[in-house]
């Protein structure tokens, strides 16, 4: 008896003792323990929507929304069903985090060029900026400048005029939209065929200079080959494109494309706040590269654009773009603040308004999560890939 | 010859350096007026300091009203901010609906809140072992007193608001996101496939949603996945959300500061026998969050900003007690001084958190600084 039961110990001791067999066990407990929690939830959420009558069916999407959307991309009205809505949050989702990370982009490496300048008033202002807009939350700069540029602005009839169709008012900015001519597909043709011949030319450049040492200078061809040829094209085929200038009319604009002004303000708050994170990557991408290696290309008897494009960007970019696509990321996250002001995002149409007239909270709430997790894993999935084409290569 | 001549090798006087690189003529020079560009960028910096500093002066200072009874006769006495509407509702700022009464619990939370500080930020404190047990028991007792029972009126959590609220939320994710996070790293570094997947499932759906959308998770779906006829407390839940999604950020800090530790220590720890929990919490983990300290504050300062989310579930935290103010006819149009307020806290607050990582840095540094 008593050696059977210290034996049967043993065995258990031994089993816990060896190093596969215990990964093993603490593995398929695990599992067990995340499988009833989610066979738990599921069983839950079964039992709470059969008391409630509702079936978990995604049906309710074709049926008419019945709610207006101030901006739209493509053809909207009330009557059009719930996933048109849902396409038109995903496009003015897209639209302000595409504007934004462009926006932020330029601010954020001027504010990190001007952080490190030798100019000690320059960098200043460029070190408060920043301190000030990373230390106070992005919701209260979005409401903070949606606040002024609604109160700042003027009303249609005294609007502001930029150049010769460009007004600001208070209820957005009008804009003029390009109508576009057949004869303008032309000049597209000659773009994709300048943009294809500049990537021959590059590769042969390449191959060239391997060969015998001579270099073409590609910049030029290739500026001339996607800019120049196209704008050629594009006056020869006597300027295709028609400009509709928007036009006061009553208490507001007709004609031309309207930015809302809910998307100013978010397109602005995102960039700017944004641009403070980036502003400190660039800083610190830029003293990431050590001065010898300036020094060593001077040495090699490169001349100074040389350097910089061969040797100090690389090696920034390098430090630099990790960090930066996590802020664009950010950014598109941020955008779901949106509906704090009213601008009709993902998060405001789908799981705004037609969570609410519908009551499919559970419906909804997937598609939202589902349609930033693929945004979320395609900029994920472009980074792992640039970090592996710009890996160091070691022994 | 000249004058120089006069002086044997090795024997002239130490000059003073010219006037103009030193003293202030030479800082002048050599920051503002060193190349044609550089007197560009002054002119331009100046031009900035000008058409920005002394509006925002006049208008936080001079031309704002300090008093008045409501926003016209702010208006009628100043052109500028009306901090008169931040000093009627001050004590709404910073309680909330909480009742006037019991208001104590909140002081006395906050008092104990900053003596539980004290031994986790500083280490030459006497006792600090002790502090330290009572900082680790210090959530419970300050949920005990803000929420009530057991002796104290129980109030209940809708009234919680203003700055505390934001404390509270920050606070607990704080505290309880930190470890959580620890074990999603070690999960995620784990060779157990099971295990590997599971934290990396985990980490990558909370780092590819907005929070927001998980609030909204939290306030309209979470009861379907709960026991039928149970109701879950709306901060409660808000709490867990908050929580989990900076466990996620957190996970992924500390897997970077895990990464830059050689494997050598690792083999190592395991060449003197020390289990794998040993080898972590004495070997691998110290010098892992050291590294990671900077990443660490800067998640804590983001889940900090990120509590003024829950206005938009309808929490009110100062941001949306100060939205239902100004809605109000008596204070309306008065966001523009509710927002400054707002952002001034949360900067002191976020600043303070990022100094403190920097001597916190300076401390740990045991490393040989080139």
């Amino acid at each position: 008896m008593t050696t059977q039961t210290a034996t049967q110990r043993n065995a258990v001791s031994r089993l816990w003792n060896n190093k596969e067999a215990r990964s093993v066990i603490i593995q398929i407990i695990t599992l067990i323990g995340i499988l009833l929690f989610f066979g738990y939830m599921a069983r839950n959420a079964v039992v709470n929507l059969e008391a409630l009558g509702k079936g978990f069916s995604f049906a309710f999407l074709f049926q008419p929304a019945n709610y207006d959307i101030n901006q739209t991309f493509i053809e909207y009205s009330s009557r059009s069903p719930h996933i048109r809505a849902t396409v038109i949050g995903i496009m003015n989702t897209l639209a302000v985090a595409v504007a934004g990370v462009i926006l932020a982009t330029l601010l954020g490496f001027l504010l990190g060029v001007m952080r490190l300048s030798k100019n000690y008033l320059t960098a200043k202002i460029s070190y408060c900026y920043i301190e000030y807009v990373r230390n106070v939350p992005v919701l209260v700069h979005i409401l903070m400048v949606h606040g002024l540029l609604v109160r700042a602005l003027p009303n249609p009839r005294d609007a502001l005029v930029i150049g010769d169709g460009v007004f600001l008012s208070n209820r957005g900015a009008q804009v003029p939209k390009p109508v576009f001519e057949p004869l303008f597909w032309g000049v597209v043709a000659v773009f994709i065929a300048g943009v294809i011949f500049a990537w021959w030319f590059r590769r042969y450049a390449a191959q060239l200079q391997d060969r015998t040492g001579r270099a073409l200078p590609v910049f030029w061809v290739s500026l001339g080959a996607v800019v120049g040829a196209p704008l050629l094209v594009y006056f020869i085929l006597g300027s295709p494109i028609v400009w509709e200038v928007p036009a006061l009319k009553g208490f507001n604009f007709a004609g031309g494309y309207v930015l809302r002004p809910e998307f100013i303000a978010l397109w602005l708050a995102l960039s700017l706040y944004t641009a403070a994170f980036i502003g400190e990557i660039v800083r610190a991408g830029i003293l990431a590269v050590d001065y010898g290696q300036t020094e060593a290309s001077a040495a090699l008897g490169l001349s100074r654009g040389r350097t910089l494009n061969l040797v100090v960007i690389p090696q920034a970019l390098r430090v630099i773009v990790p960090p930066l696509t996590s802020q664009y990321l950010n950014l598109t996250k941020n955008s779901s603040l949106a509906i704090a002001i009213g601008y009709m995002d993902i998060v405001a149409t789908i799981g705004g308004i037609s969570l609410n007239q519908t009551g499919r909270e559970m419906e909804c709430m997937v598609i939202v999560l589902m349609l930033y997790l693929s945004i979320s894993l395609a900029i994920s999935a472009f980074m792992n890939w640039y970090n592996k084409r710009i890996k160091l290569v070691e022994r | 010859m000249s004058e120089q001549a006069s002086y044997k090798p090795g024997e002239h006087p130490e000059l003073p350096p010219p006037a103009n690189v030193r003293g202030i003529t030479g800082w002048v020079r050599g920051n503002f007026l060193s190349s044609p560009f550089n007197i560009i960028l002054s002119a331009l910096s100046l031009w900035f300091l000008w058409w920005v500093i002394p509006p925002a002066v006049d208008w936080f200072f001079i031309d704002a009203a300090y008093t008045g009874a409501d926003r016209n006769e702010c208006r009628a006495k100043a052109g500028g901010a009306c901090w008169a509407f931040v000093g009627e509702r001050l004590q709404l700022f910073t309680y909330g609906f909480y009742p006037a009464e019991e208001r104590w619990r909140v002081n006395l939370s906050f008092v104990l809140l900053c003596l539980a500080l004290v031994p986790v930020l500083f280490d030459h404190v006497p006792h600090r072992k002790y502090g330290l047990y009572y900082a680790v028991a210090f959530p419970f007792i300050a949920a005990w007193l803000l929420i009530g029972g057991f002796g104290l009126t129980p109030v209940p959590t809708d009234k919680f608001g203003g700055f505390m609220l934001t404390l509270i939320i920050g606070v607990t994710g704080i505290a309880f996101s930190l470890p959580i996070g620890i074990v999603l790293a070690l999960g995620r570094m784990s060779k157990l496939p099971i295990i590997h997947i599971s934290a990396v499932s985990f980490i990558e759906f909370i780092r590819g949603v907005p929070l927001i959308t998980l609030l909204f998770v939290a306030s309209t779906m979470l009861n379907y996945f709960l026991p039928p006829g149970s109701n879950f407390d709306l901060l409660l839940r808000v709490l867990i959300m908050v929580t989990l999604f900076a466990s996620g950020y957190m996970a992924e800090v500390i897997r970077g500061g895990l990464q830059a530790i050689a494997t050598g220590q690792v083999e190592a720890a395991d060449a003197l026998g020390l289990k794998y929990w040993s080898a972590m919490r004495l070997v691998v983990l110290p010098q892992a969050l050291k590294i990671s300290i900077p990443g660490i504050v800067n998640t804590f300062i983001g889940l900090y900003k990120d509590t003024t989310l829950v206005i938009i579930i309808g929490l009110l935290d100062p941001l949306g007690i100060g939205r239902a103010s100004v809605a109000d006819t008596k204070w309306a149009g008065l966001s523009t001084e509710l927002y400054v307020f707002v952002a001034l806290f949360f900067f002191v607050s976020c600043f303070s958190m990022s100094r403190y990582s920097l001597y916190l840095e300076g401390k740990l540094e045991t490393g040989h600084k080139r």
